[in-house]
């Protein structure tokens, strides 16, 4: 197994204690976590558990509830396509196909290079300018499968 | 003196190339030897035009040009942008446009105008001056004024925000939250995120009103993780407000307490039902609560809470600043104030258009949206979110209005309109509101969480051709299980969707593919 920065005790019991005093902590512990790691590791649970006084079934039913915690490393970029209602409005299937096709994986999938991984989301907000796609934070709207080609390889440059 | 330039830093702005387009002004103005001072604002909401840029003429008008990507942009200041000069992009001010010009904006007033995260463009543009009134008055007269002012909740269900907060009110603890639910996860839907945005100043100050009417000491805002520049915008808005007294130990020198945090969802569409969102900002999965009680009584951490929307929030300065009457002038029957109301799918003219109720859907979608975006006809249209049901052309002539919507059994909801042309498979699009249901089911009632899949399963077959006939009657019994025995609205809504596209559409049920 690859060995992560959370193999150090310190960077995860840092990063526990800061949030230690606040109400309702376990979200925004996880939300730290992941965006420091990318993901939320399975082997660090009975910590996160231990440090917030829950069990590690506490934690790992919440992890597990919501969409956006990974429970693996993603590639460099992550990639979210819309594919709800508006989006669908404006034919973002033939987005969705094109991004598995070219990335040659399935929603939750990370691309042969490492370089990204693909995410379905539902709504960025962005309904007026569909289909819309984020990379990272970067948002794109009108992403045909034509755009999407551009953006993919704009971001493969950056690497 | 250096020339002022605005340009929306909204996200929908971005998408389109806001960044590259302020960039390369830069750039250009650079190379000419030219002075500009961009100010980066929130959007108008002409989603269509963006990236929109405004350029401050020698009259003081901001002229907009728009939509001006990165590679117009040596073109456009060739030809004088700078000068506020003819070209063919050109619109001339923003609020000379039709689009713009027969909008009530009174929550979005400032949005698209002011810096987002300056208090001084705040302060003269009227801000805080709600919250002034409100720390004069009794906590029992801010509540009056909002219940007189008819403001329902924004986010979708309509109850009157000033019971809720009366039920707050009268309750005799130490501890009280006010939570904004800025979880707007209804797919078509994005006033919530553009005001985060482009006036989150106006956020704080609703919030801070509530505290103050109530005696809560502590908010939260509940930010959807989809939403990251609403995050960034808020933050900078929250420690800008603080550093200038306006949250804090003592707001405004009144010797009363209120601060503010951001917190973040994580990807969980049911967040946006009040008690499942508590649930999370507890640190647990997001399962729905039984009600009673209601959070106005055991809301956050089992205190009595404030639950509003960010919208319904955003909209009690102005209610608080020019008074009850002035904001229940607007609107029609029991739907008082405005509607930010949100143009998205296939338009032409998507974006924003705040409007007093009572305005049609018809001139929603060819007044100001301009048709379809592909040019074929409006074949239907979805009020309301991912849970509103589906429109045929025959009920356009709808007012917005809530009680209208209910009498036709849609819901205006949020105020989010997806409009589909004709290449629209009506019986796929039920098929995603039982398949969305089933991702976003928090899992704690049957009808919900078995219901969705099975309705899944017997779209299926109806799309296949198996026994269309006995299987359209199974998933109206489906329906009828989940319309009434699910806990909250996501089971108990998804039939809408469904059960509309069947009565409106049917054809769609029984062609085969």
């Amino acid at each position: 197994m690859a060995e992560t920065h959370l193999d150090r005790p310190t960077a995860l019991d840092d990063l526990l204690a800061a949030h230690a005093d606040q109400p309702g902590a376990l979200l925004p512990v996880l939300h730290a976590i992941q965006a420091t790691f990318g993901y939320v590791p399975p082997e660090h649970v009975g910590r996160i558990a231990r440090a917030l006084n829950l069990s590690r079934a506490e934690v790992h039913g919440v992890i597990s509830f919501y969409h956006y915690f990974r429970h693996q490393a993603p590639g460099r970029h992550v990639v979210q396509v819309c594919r709800a209602e508006a989006c669908q409005a404006m034919l973002c299937e033939r987005t969705e196909q094109h991004a598995k096709q070219r990335l040659g994986v399935d929603y939750g999938g990370t691309s042969a290079d490492g370089l990204f991984t693909l995410e379905a989301v539902y709504c960025l907000g962005n309904c007026a300018a569909a289909p819309t796609v984020m990379v990272g934070e970067k948002l794109y709207g009108r992403v045909t499968p034509e755009r999407l080609d551009e953006v993919l390889d704009d971001w493969r440059n950056r690497s | 003196m250096s020339t002022r330039v605005y340009i929306s830093r909204d996200a929908a702005a971005q998408a389109l190339g806001a960044d590259e387009t302020a960039a390369a002004l830069q750039a250009a103005a650079a190379a000419r030897g030219a002075d500009i001072r961009i100010t980066r604002v929130g959007s108008r909401g002409m989603v269509w035009l963006e990236p929109l840029v405004e350029v401050e003429d020698s009259a003081g008008r901001r002229i907009a040009y728009g939509p001006v990507t990165a590679d117009r942009v040596p073109e456009l200041v060739a030809a004088g942008l700078l000068e506020a000069g003819p070209h063919a992009l050109r619109l001339g001010r923003v609020e000379d446009q039709p689009y713009f010009a027969n909008q009530e904006r009174l929550t979005f007033a400032r949005v698209g105008i002011v810096d987002p995260v300056s208090v001084d463009h705040y302060l003269a543009h009227g801000g805080y001056a709600g919250l002034r009134r409100a720390l004069e008055m009794p906590g029992a007269a801010i509540v009056q004024e909002v219940t007189d002012s008819g403001l329902r909740g924004r986010g979708g269900a309509a109850f009157p925000t000033g019971i809720k907060w009366k039920t707050v009110l009268d309750q005799p603890t130490d501890q009280k939250y006010v939570v904004c639910n800025a979880d707007e996860g209804d797919s078509g839907t994005f006033s919530d995120r553009m005001l985060m945005e482009g006036d989150p100043l106006c956020l704080l100050e609703g919030m801070t009103i509530a505290g103050v009417a109530v005696g809560a000491t502590q908010g939260y805002i509940y930010l959807r993780c989809e939403y990251p520049h609403a995050g960034h915008a808020l933050r900078e808005a929250i420690e800008a407000a603080r550093a200038r007294g306006f949250l804090g130990q003592d707001v405004c020198g009144s010797g009363k307490s209120f601060d503010l945090e951001v917190r973040m969802g994580a990807g969980a569409y049911i967040c946006g039902e009040e008690t499942s969102l508590l649930e999370s900002l507890e640190g647990k999965r997001a399962e729905v609560r039984y009600r009673p009680p209601l959070p106005a009584i055991q809301g956050l951490f089992a205190k009595p809470t404030v639950i509003n929307n960010v919208i319904s929030l955003a909209s009690v300065p102005i209610i608080l600043q020019r008074g009850a009457a002035f904001y229940r002038d607007y609107g029609m029957g029991r739907s008082r104030g405005t509607l930010p109301i949100q143009l998205a799918g296939n338009l032409k003219r998507g974006g924003l258009v705040e409007k007093a109720f009572g305005v049609t859907l018809r001139e929603l979608l060819y007044d100001f949206g301009g048709g379809s975006a592909s040019g074929r006809p409006i074949r239907a249209v979805q009020v309301g979110g991912p849970l509103g049901a589906y429109l045929p052309e025959s009920q356009f002539d709808t007012p917005l209005d809530y009680e209208a919507f209910t009498a036709i059994g849609a819901l205006v909801g949020h105020g989010g309109i997806v409009a589909f042309d004709d290449s629209v498979d009506m019986a796929r699009m039920a098929r995603y509101a039982m398949e969305f249901c089933s991702i976003e089911s928090c899992g704690k009632c049957t009808p919900c969480r078995i219901g969705s899949t099975r309705g899944v399963e017997v779209l299926d077959r109806i799309i296949r051709g198996d026994e269309r006939k006995a299987n359209l009657a199974q998933l109206e019994s489906l329906c009828d299980t989940l319309q009434h025995g699910s806990l909250c609205g996501l089971g108990g809504m998804t039939p809408f969707p469904v059960m509309s596209a069947v009565k409106h559409f049917p054809g769609d049920f029984s062609r085969d593919r």
